[in-house]
């Protein structure tokens, strides 16, 4: 007799489902699903899912826990599809040796990636393990639930669960697609606030991070240069004081790649403070400073794209034109934990366990700058604190693998100084905009043009052609070439990020200038080009509505036709009537701002409430008010955590922060001189989700940064009647203003 | 040579050179994850200790200096099966994205509770001036406290 078991394992699943997309909710016969992308690229259930004899469930997403919860929202998204509790889910950390390739964990995509190939996968796995339980009760499926992992037969408990019908190969198969996914109206899992599962063992200091891995043998490491990659070293004598330092094992040099390993971490630490002081570096001096680099980004060379146009700008009736140009600085992840890595080299094998975003795009890369083959290295991600985007993760693992690599059998644990991690880390790009708009008799912009100037956003060291972007990679006797700097496209964009205007005018035109080199080291900084568009585009509709005495939401809603960003406008109006924040009767100091992020990703409009110290033109901070739309929501608790974070690290970056320029490069290398917000400094958050249930979930971690630079300058505008169009908006800045 | 201290109700010897740091002590000797490196620079507050019940940056301070003296780590403070009410808040309002400035931040505000157990909001962020948060939990941490001191008021524990 044919089992359905047999028909299981044979050609495929009974019946053939049709989701519009992977996260659809309706069930419709007809057809199999297109796999969401990760799961198209990584199609074997089991990579994703492993449930024991014991009903033990893992969850292997390729996504990174970067502090920010990711793992407990896919741990969410699993639990649902199979109807298990979610302390049942056990989430592994990505390596290579056995991990979805995701690349990497960036650009708030997280959920509408892994989670979209996590829901299908889990979906499936059930319908399997249904299939299976039913041949074991001989009923048919469509009798067949699940409770917490154990199978019901017509709402009665059998003895069957998971563990008790799964063999070891259940889930050696690809997805097929063709399971539909549970629907949205009965989800018990999705959709509330779940405690995060990596939180406890970071509340109890138990082993949470890299900086806690303690191997047997583990020698400590650091290196000694400064943050210009192309700085050539000369030593000013030779080392054998520092090699007679106590504890210290080897110095290892390659050109300009200098580092000291000792048996214990502060000896480490003394040495290189040894040889710092007989390095000589000599720098090219930049060619700009802090007032300059704007004016230099306009006259640097530069690749030149329109990357989007509606209508002909100019053609319309323009009653008056208006131009502004804003700017921001360089600035810095500053991430509170300076980039550390563990490698270990065991013959031909070599084991990193790293930070990183992406440990698959980092294998490559490694693999290539020590000379060996991509198999033979293994990348393994240990938490660190937030990176907010390309840290100095990837270049800390490759120092520790170029160490390792001189000292075979001895695990090195690399860790940065603070200066190594201020001075060495890419940077977000300074920027400069420029708008020009058209406005007709009714005080409508018609005609806009846009314009940003912005060095690349994307230089992580990916694969085995990304290895030359490695800080290390220049400084070595043999220097890799540096591979052209990345252009992400439209409609991410990566300095043209949000460049493209939410708004309907009539003719937009929207430039981009790529500055390939603007001599300081630039990557991924959370929400790359938006922060400085969205600040730039959110204050010239500012500037434009107050100077026609319009109401700055209504001007703006005039010209919307995105019926979501006018639902986030509309709540945010709410909360601030209800907090006495209205922007148009409130003593001034209250501005908005809002931005769909990527303008494809989640909804947010930020109300900020200031006040101005006329003398100093210190800036306080005191309230934010935020509605945000992410669609389907996974953890509600998850996002509101989200957005406050961003909302005050976004206040910090604006009132505050920029990488201080000296003659030859970067001089910021300390809290001091990159200084942050304190705890009295940060304003009171308030966040209100606008919940969709029936829209794609989208991710929360990058959308409040624009609007909220946008928020704060406007709101400084309505303090003091004084407009400043550059990042940060420091007290120097107020008081010239 | 030899140096001996109280570490979490403890006596410890050790063995170290006495010019260390008493953080690599804690961390490397002691093997302890609490005290946190940031700095090393006394400026970012993620490896607080409490040292004879004050909050000290432990990166800076030689463990010379810690000899017969009391140490409290998080480890000290409480865990899995008895939390302490800060660990216990910090977990119920979910107070922190990455949690890598927690540990210090929660040891700050264990000297301030012993302090003033009643605490203002206002005292709270003053009380955390020397510590830094980058993934902006502020409010949250904040938060946590307040709940912890109206909780460790409640039971009665000092």
């Amino acid at each position: 007799m044919t089992t359905r078991r047999s028909f299981i394992k044979g050609t495929g699943s009974i019946v053939l489902y049709f989701n519009v997309m992977p996260f659809d909710a309706g069930v419709r016969a007809a057809n199999v699903t297109e796999l969401p992308q990760s799961l198209a690229s990584n199609p074997s259930l089991d990579t994703w899912l492993r449930i024991g004899g014991d009903g033990a469930i893992t969850l292997s997403p390729g996504k990174c826990e970067l502090g920010q919860g990711v793992q407990t929202a896919l741990a969410q998204i699993a639990a649902e599809e199979l109807d298990v509790d979610l302390g049942r889910v056990q989430v592994l950390t990505v390596d290579t040796a056995y991990s979805p390739d995701e690349a990497y964990t960036s650009g708030s995509r997280s959920i509408e990636h892994s989670g979209a190939a996590i829901r299908m996968a889990a979906a499936e796995a059930r319908a399997i393990l249904i299939e299976l339980a039913a041949d074991e009760l001989d009923a048919s499926p469509d009798r067949i639930g699940v409770r917490n992992g154990k199978f019901l037969l017509d709402g009665a408990a059998t003895p069957l669960d998971y563990g008790s019908v799964i063999a070891e190969k259940t889930l050696a198969r690809h997805a097929s697609g063709s399971i539909p996914v549970k629907g949205r109206d009965r989800y018990q899992i999705v959709g509330r606030s779940a405690e995060r599962i990596d939180i406890p063992a970071k509340v109890f200091a138990e082993n949470a991070y890299i900086h806690d891995m303690r191997l047997d043998g583990m020698l400590h490491a650091r290196v000694v240069r400064t943050g210009d990659r192309e700085a050539k070293l000369s030593l000013r004598a030779d080392i054998d004081a520092v090699m007679d330092s106590p504890g210290v094992i080897k110095v290892v040099r390659d050109g300009s790649f200098l580092a000291v390993v000792a048996g214990r971490e502060e000896q480490a630490v003394s040495a290189a403070r040894q040889l710092a002081a007989l390095c000589d570096w000599k720098h090219e001096p930049l060619p700009f400073d802090e007032l300059s680099v704007s004016e230099w980004l306009r006259e640097a060379p530069a690749e030149v794209k329109v990357v989007a146009e509606r209508g002909a700008v100019g053609s319309s009736g323009i009653a008056r034109k208006v131009g502004r140009s804003y700017s921001r600085a360089f600035q810095a992840h500053a991430s509170l934990s300076p980039s550390a890595a563990i490698a270990h080299r065991q013959g031909d094998r070599l084991t990193v366990w790293s930070h990183s975003q992406g440990v698959y795009p980092l294998r490559g890369a490694i693999a290539k700058i020590v000379g060996l083959d991509e198999e033979n290295v293994q990348c393994i991600h240990a938490q660190a604190s937030g990176c907010y985007g390309h840290n100095g993760a990837d270049d800390a693992a490759c120092d520790a693998a170029l160490i390792a690599m001189q000292m075979p059998g001895k695990p090195i644990r690399l860790q940065w100084s603070r200066a190594d991690e201020f001075l060495g880390e890419p940077y977000g790009s300074a920027m400069t905009t420029e708008i020009v708009a058209g406005i007709d008799d009714g005080g409508r912009i018609v005609d806009w043009a846009f314009d940003v100037w912005s060095g690349s956003h994307s230089t992580r060291p990916r694969g085995v052609n990304g290895a030359g972007r490695f800080l290390a990679a220049r400084q070595l006797a043999r220097p890799l070439p540096v591979p052209p700097v990345g252009n992400i496209p439209q409609p991410r964009g990566g300095g043209d990020r949000n460049a493209v205007p939410i708004y309907s005018f009539a003719n937009h035109r929207v430039t981009k200038h790529l500055v390939p080199d603007v001599r300081l080291r630039v990557s991924a900084l959370r929400a790359l080009g938006a922060y400085t568009n969205v600040f730039a585009i959110e204050s010239f509709m500012d500037e434009i509505a107050r100077e026609q005495g319009e109401d700055p939401i209504d001007f703006r809603i005039r010209h919307l036709d995105d019926e979501r960003a006018i639902g986030v406008l509309n709540k945010l109006r709410k909360q601030m009537s209800a907090a006495g924040m209205e922007s148009d009767k409130a003593p001034a100091g209250v501005g908005i701002g809002m931005a769909r992020y990527k303008n494809s990703g989640a909804y947010c409009a930020v109300a900020m409430r200031v006040a101005v110290d006329p003398d100093d033109g210190q800036i306080k901070l005191h309230r934010a008010l935020c509605a945000v739309d992410v669609g389907l929501v996974i953890n509600p608790d998850g996002v509101i955590n989200q957005i406050e974070g961003g909302i005050i690290q976004a206040s910090s970056w604006t009132i505050r922060e920029q990488v201080r320029l000296g003659r030859d490069g970067a001089v910021s290398k300390d809290w001091v001189s990159y200084p942050i917000l304190s705890f009295a400094e940060v304003p009171t958050v308030e966040v209100a989700l606008v919940d969709q249930l029936d829209e794609l979930p989208l991710g929360a971690g990058e959308a409040a940064h624009g609007p909220t630079a946008a928020a704060i300058a406007n709101a400084v505008a309505r303090a003091t009647g004084k407009r400043i169009r550059d990042l940060p908006l420091t007290p120097a800045r107020v008081r010239q203003a | 040579m030899s140096i001996n201290f109280n570490l979490n109700g403890n006596d410890v010897e050790l063995d170290v050179p006495p010019d260390s740091a008493l953080l690599y002590v804690l961390r490397n000797d002691l093997q302890l994850n609490s005290p946190k490196f940031g700095c090393g620079l006394a400026q970012c507050g993620t490896c607080t200790v409490l040292l004879n019940g004050k909050p000290v940056r432990s990166c800076v301070i030689p463990v010379a200096s810690a000899a017969g003296q009391n140490v409290v780590t998080v480890e000290g403070l409480g865990s899995r099966d008895a939390p302490h009410p800060l660990q216990a808040a910090f977990i119920k309002l979910q107070a922190m994205q990455c949690g890598y400035c927690a540990n210090g931040i929660v040891m700050s505000a264990a000297a301030l509770l012993q302090e003033n157990p009643s605490p203002t909001e206002e005292q709270i962020r003053s009380a955390l001036a020397g510590n830094l948060c980058r993934c902006g939990a502020h409010g949250r941490i904040v938060q946590a406290i307040s709940e912890a001191a109206r909780n460790h008021r409640g039971d009665g524990r000092s």
